[in-house]
């Protein structure tokens, strides 16, 4: 089966004609073959993608690479992009992907702005009509570098062949430094067609671009004399730790001041859930303890955050008793929603390393003994208002679901989702042992993430469990790419959360709505059962929790790609809670 | 408050595209807008003028900062700084007392007749916005058949100008 040898990602080169894989070539070669061998030079081995006009010349030459350039053909440009991304967050590296002009163009622009908002890196190549047609309403013509440019690091219209290295060298500096993101590439059919000398450069040029990485020492200083005497701190974490692969960092720092740890959504496993210091996710649906704790905080050290709207609710009622220290790569990001009275400019992993330089044993020593109060404060706190809900013998509750995930998992698997219920249960009950484990749709909030993510993470590691935790709603959206992953012979697991409605809005209509449900209800929904046996894969359903972990054992251990229909009670709500414009202490901790 | 900003940014393909439409993404006001290359043709200097408190235009700096072919961003209202601004206009005065009373404000706003016809005078004027205002207000009652005005630019006093300083408080002291 073909499909085998790929998974083993054995890309033995086969004998070409022209073999390059170096830095240049003085006989003139066409665009597209520049752009391949300039991939292959930036370590690409995986390219998520989808065909058309404008690409076939980039296409044509990629079937000469087939062996060493692993093209995973989606089934929408949607998909290809949240594959990318997927695989991206999983690995550290660069996502790539290729599609066509136009419509391929369009359909990618979701993906591309989920990444944007994630800041996921990801090189997007989209084809473009030929030179002299653009601008003529051509056939399948968008302006693709109009449409994306609010929602890019950087993009690039190539304008001869003689470009084409240095933009991609380029491209994927930007996407993978500083605070990574999407760079689109739109190239002209033409210019993949155009033959010209190759050269590789060896630096970029790019003066006004200058990411920081460690930031000013007297400042640094600053913020560790205020952690040391803080009386009640919090370490406020997030996606910024995970890109710049601080976990190690952040572990040592919150265990040698035994300081409380609160992640974002973004920021689940940087630190081990399961660690006596972490207080599980803050919020909207955060747990009660972190948010009570970073509201009557007198130090959060925040780092690698954007203090975004559902972390803080109501930003007058946010940290009233706080200081601030925030350390983030993005100036931009530092005093835009709450301001910073320490803003440490920096690399998140590099700048905990200053940190923990100045930091010597009795130092931590003397800090951490005094944050006993505080620590008995929060244990009550955590006493007070546990994650609880209630279990039932009838029907298998979406809580419950994510602990038995959790159980048979061990907190190792790799888990994406979507948005919605699903995706705040799965952040409240079930842990993540480490980074890169935890891959969701944040700042977007785009359903239909997940499914794709996960099979995206699951070519990186064909050998790890990967999960798509997901709902129905979502998994709608982007199931067609069942398809790839069983043409890829994936042992992809899709977890479908099924509740039959669109479950976060159906309980915003409950809470803020007098119950009026307008158009959350999914009637017509397909058997998924059935859906994955018609794509050849396993479909497997339960529907009591009596049925749950036979199921979901027999499902993850399954070879190859298996969808489980785990029908939940269907009015469940999401608690705790925080209203819209309410503060963090305003949360609703039970259904009234 | 009002800001003028002077950006530096790589005379490129769409790079201006991406400032403007920073500011619309983000609901942030464009006053007024010139560019032009520099000395370096590679590089434009773009001047800005845009308003809001504190915050918002710290936060507009840095996201100006933030793109990536932007080399530099200065904020010159916070420095000793020389604005102008240009103004062409066609003003109705036929020849007679009229039109000696336009020639007397052009010469009181030390402006410049550029063309002349029997009906009217077009008037080339520059210095900073008030006094620009001021000139327009006081030509208006002659009756301005078209006018044009060109956003502001703006550039850093020399380190010690007293003399210059003092000729651009006189122009404002006209706009008043």
């Amino acid at each position: 089966m073909a499909s085998v040898a790929i998974m083993e990602r054995e890309f033995a080169p086969i004998a070409m004609e022209e073999e390059l894989t170096e830095r240049e070539s003085p006989v003139a070669i066409p665009g597209a073959r520049i752009l391949l061998e300039a991939l292959m030079r930036e370590g690409v081995d995986t390219i998520f993608g989808y065909p058309g006009g404008a690409v076939l010349h980039i296409y044509d030459e990629l079937a000469k690479y087939q062996h060493r350039l692993r093209h995973i053909l989606a089934r929408h440009e949607q998909g290809a992009v949240h594959m990318a991304e997927g695989y991206a967050k999983a690995t550290g590296r660069v996502g790539v992907v290729l599609v066509t002009s136009g419509p391929g163009a369009t359909n990618a622009v979701t993906g591309i702005a989920n990444a944007f908002m994630d800041s996921t890196p990801l090189v997007v190549i989209t084809g473009q009509v030929p030179r002299k047609m653009i601008g003529t309403d051509a056939f399948q013509e968008v302006d693709t570098v109009g449409i994306t440019r609010p929602c890019t690091k950087y993009n690039y219209l190539v304008r001869e062949a003689g470009e084409l290295a240095e933009v991609i060298h380029e491209a994927f500096y930007l996407a993978r430094t500083g605070r990574p993101g999407p760079v689109v590439i739109d190239i002209p059919k033409d210019v993949t067609a155009d033959r010209v000398p190759y050269h590789y450069p060896d630096t970029v040029q790019l003066p006004g671009y200058m990411p920081t990485e460690c930031a000013n020492q007297d400042w640094v200083e600053r913020a560790v004399a205020k952690i040391i005497i803080a009386q009640r701190p919090i370490l406020y974490v997030g996606g910024g730790v995970i890109h710049a692969n601080g976990s190690d960092e952040l572990l040592e720092l919150a265990e040698r001041l035994h300081l409380p740890v609160t992640p974002t959504l973004m920021g689940l496993g940087c630190f081990p859930s399961g660690h006596p210091l972490s207080l599980g996710m803050l919020g909207m649906h955060g747990t009660y303890w972190a948010n009570m704790a970073i509201s009557e905080s007198d130090l959060i050290i925040a780092i690698g955050v954007r203090f975004d709207d559902r972390v803080t609710g109501a930003l007058d009622k946010f940290a009233p008793h706080a200081e601030i220290i925030h350390v983030d790569v993005d100036p931009s990001s530092v005093s835009k929603n709450v301001r910073a009275h320490l803003p440490l400019v920096g690399d998140a992993k590099s700048v905990m390393q200053q940190m923990l330089e100045l930091l010597s044993p009795d130092i931590c020593v003397a800090s951490a003994g005094g944050h006993s109060p505080w620590w008995r404060q929060i244990d009550e706190w955590k006493k007070f208002a546990p994650l609880t809900y209630e279990n039932s013998n009838d029907v298998i509750k979406p809580q419950f679901l994510c602990e038995e995930l959790h159980r048979l998992t061990g907190g190792d698997a790799i888990i994406a989702t979507d948005v919605g219920q699903h995706q705040m249960w799965l952040a409240q009950y079930c842990g993540f042992n480490g980074p890169r484990q935890s891959i969701t749709s944040g700042g977007l909030g785009a359903m239909g993430f997940g499914f794709p993510a996960a099979l995206g993470a699951q070519l990186a590691f064909p050998d790890r469990q990967v999960i798509a935790f997901v709902g129905d709603g979502g998994f709608q959206m982007t199931a067609q790419e069942l398809a790839t992953a069983v043409q890829y012979g994936t042992n992809t697991k899709i977890v479908v959360m099924n509740n039959n409605y669109l479950g976060m809005v159906r309980q915003w209509q409950e809470l803020f709505y007098d119950r009026t449900y307008s158009a959350v209800g999914m009637e017509g929904t397909p058997d998924f059962v059935k859906l994955a046996e018609a794509y050849g894969a396993v479909g497997l359903r339960a529907t009591r929790p009596g049925e749950l972990s036979a199921v979901l054992e027999r499902g993850l251990s399954t070879r190859g790609v298996v969808v489980m229909d785990i029908v939940v009670s269907a009015e469940e709500n999401v608690y705790p809670m925080i209203p819209p414009g309410a503060g963090l202490k305003e949360m609703v901790l039970q259904p009234s | 408050m009002r800001h003028t900003l002077a950006i530096l940014v790589e005379n490129r393909f769409g790079e201006l595209a991406r400032i403007v439409g920073l500011f619309g993404a983000r609901g942030y006001n464009i006053e007024s807008l010139t560019v032009a290359p520099t000395l370096e043709r590679q590089i434009s200097r773009v001047t800005l003028v845009t308003s809001g408190d504190d915050e918002r235009v710290e936060q507009i700096i840095k996201q100006l900062d933030k793109q990536i072919r932007v080399l530099s961003v200065t904020d010159l209202t916070v420095t000793d700084h020389v604005e102008r601004e240009l103004a062409l206009i066609h003003v109705s005065a036929e020849a007679g007392l009229r039109r000696q009373e336009v020639l007397n404000l052009v010469d009181v706003f030390r402006a410049k007749v550029i063309d002349i016809s029997e009906t009217g005078l077009l008037i080339e004027a520059t210095g900073n916005r008030a006094k620009v205002s001021a000139l327009l207000r006081l030509l208006g009652g002659f009756g301005i058949q078209e006018m044009v005005r060109a956003g502001t630019v703006a550039i850093g006093r020399l380190p010690s100008a007293a003399t210059e300083a003092e000729n651009d408080s006189a122009e404002v002291a006209f706009g008043r």
